[in-house]
């Protein structure tokens, strides 16, 4: 019942999808008003349907309604009530449903942001909008059906995956889809522009507020997946350079790019096909992330179940693909006449490069991510790419970004005189330079340590720099200091605010260095009693416990740590599912600016006359999720209006 | 004629998804098992009605070892009526399809049983002693076995009727032309 009734409103909304796109692009096209209205009362309709499935399917799940097939998947009579609610997103079908109402919720807010005053580009943005709505919900009628009944009804379901019940995976997935489907409006635009050949500056007027939002979005959720990564899975590390994960990591990079050279076509008038194509590339990859994820075709822990649903998103892929660059191609003369580059030292040209580097990051990454299956496909060879490679390649380019971070928003446009170049950068360098010797002489070794000290606190200096002559200019026409500081802030939000995502960028390279550089860890199996030292801490075992909870059962250490006086007890477990065939461990640790330590049980004698533990201090690792919480608030403060009147 | 080659900028992604096509031919399930081409370890189970079940009284016949349980949803719940279908449709013809019941509760079991209508024979393997000769690592795990009681093919996930009678097709003509 439940399951049909799903199923039938899925149905209308595919259905109105499909009318309400070929309804706005007839309405572009013929200019008629009324056919427009009403491609925009059908995408109310969806969306009205899309949160009525997704509002049934949390009932469904809240009720244990096992007669729908993704229920019994997915949930079982111990789930919690809070899990049975992250529960409904937590496997390929409720994530394609999740996507599918932000989606239909973006396009109803494209449509009351720019109904009025965007009248070329906007029934062309609407019509693709509804497009890939209409995809989406193709995918959740045929490939991906949420809505499917289960017969006989199992007396119980199997449950969620246990890894999932944590609360970062409420969070997770919504920031992360947010992200995703955030940069469908930009693409949205961009087609539209590709369209009607308006390829000048209105569609990124249009879109650089929509284009900040999923970029937040898209931050937060690869933070959260860091932390869920770390607190959670139980190796101590926040980021594998996984195909999934560098499946949102790549949006990310070619996303960043584009705010970037967004700020040259406005300003000089160049990269207009540049930006066009980033965007496709920026939409290409998050489809591409979703096929990742979904296909099956890339083996990964995130990975969700394969079928036919792989191949839908290959070709629509592909229909995206080759639409957008036809379009490049068809509108290729009007792409010329642009600005063109003055000098090599100056902003323009520290941007490119900036672009240039993020673009080249993305593609080691995909390269990378793609490499296994290149291999198997050319020479038939399995191979794995790992970590190293993805370090190797990518630590010397951030470097360089990070580099120029300090360099770009302070050289000049055009042509940078060496005058402009001596009154920016001679301080920060010197105190870079001094960095790097303060580092040398606290006895840090290692080159690239030594080298991320040198550029952060360059870069860090270039802000403080800039920052402080703007506070002062606005002290010589008699505002007061804290009025100053906040009216930056305030008026020129997005040099200001992008300052505060570089700073969070600069917080998140110490901690990325930290951890790499100075993390110690080491493996030890103790009899009760015994003690094990780490870093100048010592563990001690104090014995198992045993836990019966609602849908599982768990072992729990007791390990008192001290390094001269009594710190605490931590208590790191080892779960067993019913549900799952190897028990799933729950990390202890105990977070600290210096440094965190961390305890994975590991196997240990039924009797808990012993255990073997995976011992962690890890170093500077807060200071990542310090760092993601200044670039999320930048982000957020550049997603406000700005304002130009005086405060 | 003219600028003509400004409709090559589409093809540029062609090759990408070329290759992202290729990875369908692919399947993460394809692990080698050692097993294969070996003597079935054999055993002496009782079923879950508690009569004994021994795989030696099968040899000569096509056998078709399933590992199951009830809690294993949503695979063992598809591949039930699969395994029901193509058990009445071949036995007469040689093949025997035993079910292995893995670390279950015999309530649940038989539940099972009744809910899919099950006819074939189910031993339960209540130690896990069984699964571990077999090295099942997840259930449903399926062993196809020849006339000679050698292991020919391991299938991991569910059995669909494809796989079930283009094995089992295989290892009843390979039998009947020795």
């Amino acid at each position: 019942m439940t399951a049909d009734l799903g199923y039938g409103m899925t149905l209308i909304a595919l259905g109105l999808a499909v009318y309400g796109g070929v309804a706005a692009g007839a309405g572009a096209r013929t200019g008629r008003l009324a056919l427009i209205e009403s491609a925009q009362h059908a995408a109310l309709g969806v969306f009205v349907l899309v949160t009525s499935c997704f509002a049934l399917l949390t009932y469904a799940f809240l009720t244990f309604d096992f007669s729908v097939r993704y229920v019994a998947t997915n949930t079982n009579l111990g789930t919690p009530f809070y899990y049975r609610i992250t529960g409904v997103w937590g496997a390929l079908e409720g994530s394609i449903i999740l996507w599918s109402w932000m989606l239909a919720l973006y396009t109803i807010i494209l449509i009351v942001r720019h109904r009025v005053g965007a009248r070329e580009l906007y029934p062309w943005a609407l019509a693709t909008m509804l497009g890939i709505l209409a995809f989406f919900l193709l995918v959740m009628t045929v490939a991906a059906p949420p809505f499917q009944r289960q017969a006989p009804v199992p007396a119980d379901g199997r449950g969620l995956n246990p890894l999932l019940e944590d609360t970062g995976m409420i969070t997770h997935p919504v920031a992360l889809y947010l992200g995703f489907t955030g940069f469908t409006v930009p693409f949205a635009f961009a087609m539209a522009a590709l369209i009607t050949g308006r390829i000048g500056d209105t569609w990124l007027v249009l879109t650089r507020r929509w284009t900040i939002v999923a970029w937040y979005f898209l931050s937060l959720g690869l933070l959260i997946g860091g932390w869920w990564s770390y607190h959670v899975l139980g190796w101590g590390g926040y980021w594998a350079w996984d195909p999934v994960e560098n499946a949102a990591f790549m949006p990310w990079l070619t996303g960043t790019a584009f705010l970037h050279s967004v700020m040259i076509q406005e300003r000089r008038r160049m990269l207009r096909l540049w930006n066009i194509s980033l965007v496709i590339l920026t939409f290409g990859l998050t489809l591409f992330g979703t096929f990742l994820t979904r296909s099956g075709v890339i083996a990964s822990v995130h990975a969700f179940t394969q079928g036919s649903i792989g191949i839908l998103f290959l070709g629509f892929l592909a229909l995206v693909l080759l639409t957008a660059l036809g379009l490049v191609a068809w509108r290729w003369e009007t792409f010329r006449s642009e600005g063109e580059l003055d000098s090599v030292v100056s902003r323009e040209s520290a941007f490119l490069l900036n672009n240039v580097l993020l673009v080249a990051a993305a593609f080691t990454v995909f390269f990378g991510t793609v490499f296994p299956l290149l291999s198997e496909a050319v020479r038939g060879v399995k191979v794995s790419v790992g970590a190293p490679f993805f370090n190797q390649v990518n630590i010397p380019l951030f470097l360089s970004l990070v580099f120029l971070m300090g360099v770009g928003p302070l050289i000049a446009w055009r042509r940078a005189s060496l005058d402009n170049l001596k009154r920016n950068f001679l301080w920060p360098v010197a105190l870079g330079i001094a960095a790097a010797a303060a580092a040398f002489a606290l006895g840090v070794r290692s080159l690239l340590a030594a080298l991320t000290c040198a550029t952060t606190v360059f870069v860090a200096a270039t802000i403080a720099v800039d920052f402080t002559r703007a506070t002062r200019a606005r002290l010589r026409v008699g505002e007061s200091l804290l009025p100053a500081m906040g009216g930056l802030m305030l008026r020129h939000n997005r040099r200001y605010r992008g300052f505060v995502v570089h700073l969070g960028i600069l917080i998140i390279a110490l901690g990325v260095m930290g951890s790499h550089a100075w993390s110690v860890q080491t493996e030890t199996t103790l009899h009760r009693g015994e003690t094990a030292e780490l870093a100048g801490y010592r563990f001690r075992f104090d014995g198992l416990t045993a836990v019966e909870e609602s849908n599982h059962f768990k072992v729990v250490g007791a390990f008192t740590v001290s390094n001269g006086r009594v710190l605490g007890v931590l208590r790191p477990a080892k779960k067993f599912y019913p549900q799952e065939q190897a028990p799933i461990a729950y990390v202890d640790y105990r977070l600290g600016l210096r440094e965190d330590l961390y305890l994975v049980l590991g196997d240990f004698a039924r009797d808990g006359s012993q255990a073997t533990i995976k011992l962690q201090v890890n170093r500077l690792v807060s200071w990542i999720w310090i760092g993601g919480v200044v670039l999320t608030l930048g982000a957020l403060l550049a997603i406000l209006p700005e304002r130009h009147k005086s405060v | 004629m003219k600028r003509l080659w400004r409709w090559l900028i589409p093809l540029a992604a062609v090759p990408v998804l070329v290759l992202l096509a290729y990875g369908f031919r692919l399947s993460p399930r394809d692990i080698p098992s050692p097993l294969v081409g070996r003597p079935a370890p054999g055993f002496a189970l009782a079923t879950l009605e508690g009569a004994p079940l021994e795989l030696a009284t099968h040899r000569g016949k096509v056998v078709v070892l399933n590992f199951w349980a009830s809690w294993c949803y949503p695979a063992c719940y598809e591949e039930a009526p699969v395994l029901e279908r193509n058990w009445r449709g071949y036995r007469e013809r040689g093949v025997v399809v035993v079910g292995v019941d893995v670390q279950d509760k015999r309530e649940a079991a038989l539940k099972f049983v009744g809910d899919f209508g099950l006819t074939f024979p189910v031993a339960q393997d209540l130690k896990g002693t069984v699964s571990v000769d077999y090295g099942v690592y997840g259930v449903p795990e399926t062993f196809f076995l020849d006339r000679q009681g050698r292991i020919r093919v391991k299938h991991v996930g569910a059995v669909t009727d494809d796989v079930f009678r283009t094995t089992v097709d295989r290892l009843l003509a390979e039998a009947a032309s020795p």
